[in-house]
């Protein structure tokens, strides 16, 4: 094993708290906000940020945009820009511009109002797009929902994958969202019915919104956003914060292709890198915050990141096993409610940095007892037609 | 009285989309097309103006027969969009032509689109529009 490499460290989160901002707050605000939370978390002051990290949410020209509103003159902009999974590329070239030597303390900032807005991110029909794609599949009325649908069709049609298996992913998520107050002052915001712990049953009785995937097993959309603070080995030792190094970090993308395989993500490609890169085998992971914007996806990038075999998700999960009072069985899975029960304002991503760091500082609403290494994974973009994945590998020391 | 609104509208392709539109055009005369590299033989789909595999640009129109197998679908129960609402339940499914392209399309005329499966065999049925015809699919026996 290769000795790991300790060039950057997270040092500062912040998870922006409100789910509903009542149209009051706009998503540049959330960012701001959030990044003086995430300074003052690190200890760290507005005049040390020298490198900024965007997805461009707020639109327009993205990375002069976000410099101006926040007053800030960069040396370093990275405006990165593939959906939920845009925060954990942001990580990886943080830690790369650092250790590059072009930065010392990068910004990573999210702000989002899709709630307030009243967004249909998972059933609004899309129009003809200026991209060839839109242009051949938009007549078809697939909506968001229906795109993963068609991966968990696929992997019950291949594997025998059932829906029990499926709301396994739900059901230990909602009992780690029962335990953050946060999570559940998100789920009353959101006015979700019976907040509770919730049952196998529970969620395959629910409505179906896309053949196979029913209301349980879709994510909220909520209002939020929030901010990282990565800075330089030097640095990081000096932060309030025990530092959490990036070990490892691997990128793809997946897209339709004549005759491919829907039931396996571009998390195949970047999770043997990552994990190559830390000198960490998948069985030593505690903590797996894994972008559940629907319970295929989560099962899905399991497999593909090598927790278990293609195929052997389904029986992987079953028993509870993704619970965070379970971790002689493998990682605990999004410890912090996960999109699916505390905070999905449409780009997760970052929120899957915020709850690893605070496992491995000993900070989370689910704690594993002596967490050492987590994984990031975001996928973003659709996962039965295209999308791109990052993961990163975290660790303390 | 106030006027009857009009009914909602299927939302269709551009004709003016650079890589697209030759293959719309080709959708007036109900013929389904995609593309095939000459230099290499790879098949190309969604269209373009060049090869996925070996990049150059000698790709000919070749025009599928219309038959396939559902790779994987969703029947959609949930959607805000005016036209598709008015059409739930429908179903969405990857297409897999016999050619080998795979496209995206709805299967129609099941009285129950939940009874449709994986593997079912289809085969284009054309919704003709004033500029272009949309290819949606239809299940047909499977051979025996
Ligand atoms: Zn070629």
């Amino acid at each position: 094993m290769s000795a790991q490499a300790r060039d950057a460290a997270i040092v500062g989160i912040h998870e922006y708290p409100s789910r509903d901002v009542a149209g009051l707050v706009s998503p540049l605000q959330i960012k701001a906000a959030s990044a003086a939370q995430a300074l003052a978390d690190a200890g760290l002051g507005w005049q040390d940020v020298d490198a900024i990290y965007d997805a461009g949410e707020g639109g327009g020209m993205a990375g002069l945009n976000i410099a101006e509103y926040f007053g800030l003159k960069p040396n370093v902009i990275d405006t990165t820009s593939v959906g939920g999974s845009s925060y954990e590329y942001h990580a990886a070239h943080a830690r790369r511009d650092i250790a590059a030597g072009k930065a010392r303390v990068a910004l990573l900032t999210y702000g989002s109002t899709a709630h307030s807005n009243a967004q249909a991110i998972g059933v609004g029909g899309r129009g003809g797009g200026a991209h060839p794609a839109d242009n051949m599949e938009s007549f078809s009325g697939m909506t968001l929902v229906a795109n993963y649908a068609m991966v968990a069709r696929r992997h019950m049609h291949e594997y025998g994958t059932t829906s029990r298996q499926l709301a396994e992913i739900s059901t230990a998520t909602r009992a780690h969202a029962m335990r953050n107050p946060q999570a559940v002052k998100a789920m009353e915001d959101l006015e979700f019915l019976d907040i509770r712990e919730t049952t196998l049953d529970d969620v395959v009785n629910s409505r179906m919104i896309a053949d196979p995937l029913h209301l349980l097993e879709c994510c909220m959309i909520s209002d939020g956003g929030g901010a990282v603070v990565i800075a330089a080995a030097d640095v990081a030792r000096d932060c309030r914060n025990t530092p959490v190094w990036i070990l490892g970090s691997g990128e793809a993308t997946k897209y339709t292709e004549n005759g491919g395989d829907i039931t396996t993500s571009a998390a195949a490609q970047s999770g043997p890198s990552a994990f190559a890169e830390a000198g960490v085998a998948p069985a030593e992971i505690d903590i797996a915050m894994i972008y559940d914007s629907f319970s295929i996806t989560v099962l899905a990038l399991l497999e593909d990141l090598g927790f278990c075999g293609k195929g052997e998700g389904g029986a992987w999960v079953e028993g509870g096993r993704l619970r965070f009072d379970r971790p002689q069985d493998g990682p605990a899975l999004n410890t912090d409610g996960g999109g699916l029960s505390s905070n999905h304002p449409g780009m997760r991503g970052i929120f899957l940095l915020i709850e690893a760091v605070r496992q491995l500082r000993g900070e989370s609403c689910s704690q594993v007892s002596g967490a050492r290494l987590a994984i990031a994974h975001g996928n973003g973009g659709m996962l039965g037609s295209r999308h791109c994945a990052g993961s990163v590998i975290l660790g303390r020391d | 009285m106030s006027e009857s609104p009009l009914p909602p509208k299927r939302p269709l392709p551009k004709l003016t989309e650079a890589d697209t539109a030759e293959f719309w055009k080709r959708t007036r005369d109900q013929q389904l097309s995609y593309q095939q590299c000459s230099d290499c033989d790879e098949i190309v789909f969604y269209p373009r103006h060049h090869c996925t595999h070996c990049l150059g640009n000698n790709l000919e129109w070749r025009t599928a027969s219309g038959k396939g197998t559902v790779y994987t679908f969703s029947v959609i129960r949930q959607s805000y969009h005016p036209f598709f609402r008015s059409r739930l339940p429908y179903a969405v499914a990857w297409i897999d032509l016999e050619e080998g392209p795979r496209i995206l399309s709805n299967v129609v005329g099941l009285a129950d689109p939940a009874t449709l499966e994986i593997g079912q065999s289809v085969e284009v049925e054309w919704e003709p529009h004033e500029e272009l015809s949309i290819p949606l699919f239809k299940p047909v026996s499977a051979p025996v």
